[in-house]
Formats: structure tokens, sequence, C-alpha cells
């Protein structure tokens, strides 16, 4: 019975505890399909550097420290430290004629959020600074 | 015995499998709070020159002793940061009453973000925001936060208005 146990006890410890450096690397063990949709969403305007404004507006409104941006890749890095640390990088990019398309990333310390409500929380903060209604984006 | 074992079991599954996020990370506080938080760490200079507000934060934040990580004119933002003691007598009397590891160091960021309001854009607003990561002695990290004592936001924006030759308002 106590070797079973102490089997077991490695075994959990073993395979919930690590992942091989590829799959952390790749994150290769999500569906990044549906990661992707979770994380993006479109947004009626052609503004891009007015769009990106909004974005860091926001994060600073949600308590984060900006790290970089950049107007020409449309990207932008942040940071939150409330004793955990959050970091998130929001991309805004044309889709079609009429539309650009948001998409954020977030990590929690040392962990990926794919919770889909996070990103739906944060783009609800987005859309109240933009007056604008985030679609879906597929 | 077999208590102690489940108990153990689970923690094992909940120590290795998740961290909860916090629910309230990525979603906005009550109002009020966000608009505080704003106008203490924003305010306006009458001007539509935003590249010269801009350079003159660089030039303050440099006078705080802050590298310059980052910066970009076209969407009016800049970073730094800088490394410091985190030693106090304050910090050393509770490392040695409590025992615990004395903090060591820390290194600080901050961030303005300048963008023009106004019906024309004849003003050019602020935003400065600051936070901190603490490591003890031991290299671990003992505080990470947002530094939000409103003396700190004052004093900056003291200290930009001298700089730009102009008056702070507030939002």
């Amino acid at each position: 019975m106590r070797q079973i146990v102490l089997v077991l006890i490695i075994f959990l410890l073993v395979f919930l505890g690590c992942a091989t450096t590829q799959e952390r690397l790749l994150d290769s063990d999500a569906s990044q399909l549906q990661l992707r949709s979770i994380q993006t969403r479109a947004f009626d305007t052609k503004d891009k550097v007015k769009t990106l404004r909004t974005v860091i507006a926001t994060l600073q409104d949600l308590g984060f420290v900006i790290d970089k941006a950049d107007s020409i890749l449309g990207i932008v890095s942040a940071t939150k430290l409330e004793n955990y640390i959050l970091r998130i990088t929001v991309t805004v990019r044309p889709r079609g004629e009429t539309q650009l398309l948001i998409r954020a990333n977030a990590q929690y310390n040392v962990e990926p959020i794919k919770n889909p409500e996070l990103y739906q929380q944060f783009f609800t903060s987005l859309e109240k600074a933009m007056f604008l209604t985030a679609h879906h984006a597929d | 015995m077999r208590i102690l074992l489940v108990l153990f079991l689970i923690s094992v599954f909940f120590i290795t499998g998740c961290q909860t996020i916090p629910k309230d990370a990525l979603s906005l506080s009550p109002e009020a709070r966000v608009l505080a938080q704003r106008q203490l760490q924003t305010r306006k200079y009458q001007t539509p020159d935003e590249a010269k507000i801009l350079a003159a934060c660089a030039g303050l934040l440099q006078d705080m002793g802050f590298n310059i990580d980052e910066s970009e004119t076209k969407l009016g933002v800049i970073s730094s940061s800088k490394t410091r003691s985190a030693n106090n007598a304050g910090q050393i009397l509770v490392a040695l009453l409590t025992g615990l590891p004395a903090e060591r160091e820390q290194r600080m960021r901050a961030c303005v973000v300048t963008r023009p309001v106004g019906e024309n854009g004849e003003y050019v607003a602020v935003r400065v925001t600051f936070q901190r990561i603490v490591w003890d002695i031991e290299g671990n990290v003992t505080r990470s936060e947002s530094l939000t004592d409103p003396k700190i936001y004052i004093e900056f924006f003291d200290k930009l208005s001298k700089a730009v030759f102009l008056e702070a308002q507030e939002l």
C-alpha cells in the first residue's frame, strides 16, 4: 500500500510538474487556433495610431506600466506588478479595408493565460475607451 | 496518517497544477478609483508640441537616474528603469527582529505616456506610472508593486513643470 502511494506521488510530481522544453517553448500543447480566437477582436476603425494610443491608455487604466511600443509594427507590451507579474502584448493590424484586428496575449507569473473570461474583460475595458464595439474575428 | 496522505496529494495537485489568476487582473476597478488614479498620474500642459514635452520627460527621467529602455515618439511612450539598493535602517531592523532575509535591491521602472488632448489638440496630457520589484539577499522576489504614493507624482510633475516652463493643470 505504502509503495503504491509513493509511486503515485512520484508519478504526480513528474507528470503534473513538467512538460518538455519544446512544449514550454512553443506552447504546442494548446490549441493555437482556439486561443487565437479567444485573444482576438475586430474593431471598425482604420486609425492604427489612435487605436494604439487608446490601447496604451486602457492598459494604464488597468494598472500596467508600458514596456515598449512600436507604431509601425503595431505592438504594445506592458507589465502589471500587483504581488504578481502580469505581462501582456497587444498587437494591432489592419483587416480588410475597414477594420483593425486587435490581439492580446498575456502571462500570469509563469503561466500563459488561456481563460477566455480574462481576455473578454480586457476587450470590454478597451471597448469603453474606443467608443466602439469589439466583434469576434471569425 | 491516511488523511495526511490525501491532503498531501491534494496539495500536490494544486501546487503543480495551476495558480489561480485574480479575477480582476484584466478588468477595470470601479470608475471612481480608475478616475482618481488617472488624475493622480496625469497633468496637462498647454502646448501643441508633444515631442517637446516627451523630450523634457526623457531629460527629467535622466535627472532622476533612470535609464531609457524604450521610446516611441509616434505613440508618445518612454519607458525607463533603474536598479537601486533596497537597504534602509528600517529594513535591517525588521530583518533582525523577524529573522527573514533583508531586502537587498530593487528594480524601479517609470513609464511616461503623452497624448494630445483638447478640442484642437492644444494640450498635451502626460501620464507617468511607477512600479518596482524588490529582491532579498537570497535573490527571492519579496515585493512587486505599483507605486501609488501621491507625493511621488506631485514631485515628478513639479519638476516637469519647471523643465518645460509651463504650468501643470489637472485633467
